[in-house]
């Protein structure tokens, strides 16, 4: 790279983490084959992109279907019965989750903060949960210490097909997948392989989550690969994607000192788990989070549009002023939107601040101006 | 063209520089989307960061390769940032620079060095 990497920039999946030892996805050698560039990413090495680019591969998602490796990701069986244990630590209703449907929860700490997010399924025979990597051993940890049963998923790689045509693209493999809605969870067979498929992803378009077994998965990538509507998608889109799709990033958007209704999540909380419902709190931090519900919080998330060309990424310091004072707030992410075509940002201010108000982010000493607008940033593609 | 151990290209006509960053560099970077230039009349000695580019990805700076002074800055890629990766050894130049003694730019590579650098 020319010079050197601000190091403002030197964080999130682009932070270089040296001496670490990386693990490789079971799909190392096909993305190799596909021409990815690999960067380490909590404790993996993960493909940031192909020879396309983040751009065309943004766009291309955007438009076609994007086959995204995300096997780094953590899978978790829990028993049957799980889901009224999970609720002591998530503010989900669990319990009113319908078999064949999956939720998205976070798990909760005593002062109202974010451990990681999730998704739950609830399957026929068990639970089935989706973690992020980084928080992987975090979280086995804490089910582990609170629930009985808890296995970790090391068997199974992970893959998401994202876009307009993943439907079509993946139906042409399992006509099944026609059928299900946004959040349905599914277990088909392919050539004799297990997949447990959700109707879901993060990156704001129609698209679905694949466990696929280890020995199966590199076929499968290959057959969803040969259709011309499907090419592979690193994790630079992946990033771009789901900012533009105004989704919260664990460690960015929330983290143990931001409470789920700053982080702007505070749909999550069923109506079930809060203040009059029928098992209103009872999780970690509840007093705190159901008074951010009831009263506001002291901060809030908001979507952020820079005036120029200049992006504003994760740390830049927010002011409500082109002048003096002291920052409002920051930015939890920030960059390039593909397909917005002009710089986005998240950012976390303090509540107070007008929402029409022009706020200033400072980057390289200069204050420059960015208007609040509602998320996301462009409007999602599911399929309800 | 010389070139520099952090990815600049460097052409000299008599005691004015073009400076742009390799085809190489511009791969590495990725989707160029920003670009901020120094002023011209800036006087910038070697090491300085005088330009920010930043990809997608992540920001980087461009660092002066020289002592001299700023005498024009390539405008073009203000509005359109992506000419630096269509075009990075050509129409993507960021700024010329006048230098005070011509014999500063043997210290760098040559395309031969260059290439070794880069290990193609």
């Amino acid at each position: 790279m020319p010079g050197r990497a601000r190091p403002m920039t030197r964080r999130g999946h682009m932070a270089e983490t040296a001496a670490e030892t990386l693990t490789e996805l079971p799909l190392q050698g096909l993305h190799g084959s596909l021409g990815a560039k690999f960067v380490p990413f909590a404790g993996y090495s993960m493909p940031v992109q192909y020879a396309d680019g983040v751009m065309a591969e943004h766009l291309w998602t955007r438009g076609h279907a994007g086959l995204f490796d995300v096997s780094h990701m953590g899978q978790v069986l829990l028993p049957k019965g799980a889901l009224g244990g999970l609720e002591a630590l998530i503010p989900a209703d669990l319990l009113g989750l319908p078999e064949g449907r999956q939720r998205y929860g976070m798990f909760t700490n005593d002062a109202g903060g974010v451990l990681d997010d999730l998704m739950v399924a609830h399957r026929a025979g068990d639970v089935f949960l989706v973690v992020n990597a980084a928080r992987k051993a975090h979280d086995l940890a804490h089910l582990h210490a609170h629930l009985p049963g808890v296995e970790e998923v090391t068997d199974r790689a992970l893959l998401a097909l994202q876009g307009p045509e993943a439907e079509a693209a993946l139906a042409g493999l399992l006509p099944g997948v026609a059928a299900m809605r946004f959040m349905d969870v599914a277990v088909m067979a392919w050539q004799g392989a297990e997949l447990w498929l959700s109707r879901s992803g993060y990156t704001g378009e129609d698209g679905f989550e694949i466990s696929v077994p280890v020995a199966t998965a590199e076929g499968f990538a290959r057959a969803l690969l040969a259709d011309d509507r499907v090419r592979p998608i690193g994790l630079g889109a992946r990033d771009s994607l789901r900012l533009e799709a105004g989704l919260p990033l664990y460690g960015q958007e929330m983290d143990e000192a931001i409470s789920p209704v700053e982080a702007g999540q505070g749909w999550a909380i069923g109506k079930a788990r809060r203040a009059g419902g029928a098992r209103a709190g009872g999780f970690p931090g509840a007093d705190v989070i159901l008074d951010h519900l009831a009263n506001g919080a002291p901060r809030r998330r908001v979507g952020l549009r820079p005036e120029g060309r200049a992006p504003m990424r994760m740390g830049v310091p927010l002011f409500d002023g082109a002048e003096g004072g002291d920052p409002i707030g920051r930015i939890t992410s920030g960059g390039f939107g593909p397909s917005v075509g002009a710089p986005i940002a998240i950012g976390l201010i303090d509540a107070a601040v007008a929402p029409g108000a022009t706020l200033y982010g400072e980057v390289r000493g200069k204050r420059l101006p960015a208007a609040q607008v509602p998320l996301p940033f462009v409007p999602p593609g599911y399929k309800r | 063209m010389k070139y520099t151990e952090d990815h600049e290209w460097l052409e000299a006509d008599g005691d004015i520089v073009t400076v742009g960053i390799t085809e190489y560099a511009a791969t590495q970077l990725g989707d160029v989307v920003f670009v901020e230039l120094p002023e011209v009349e800036t006087q910038v000695a070697k090491g300085d960061e005088i330009v920010v580019i930043e990809s997608v990805k992540a920001a980087s700076d461009i660092v002066a390769p020289i002592d001299g002074e700023i005498v024009e800055i390539n405008e073009a890629l203000v509005d359109n940032p992506a000419l630096v990766n269509e075009d990075p050894t050509g129409e993507a130049w960021f700024f010329k620079i006048k230098i005070e003694d011509a014999a500063a730019l043997d210290e760098f590579m040559t395309e031969d060095e260059y290439k070794d650098h880069i290990g193609e």
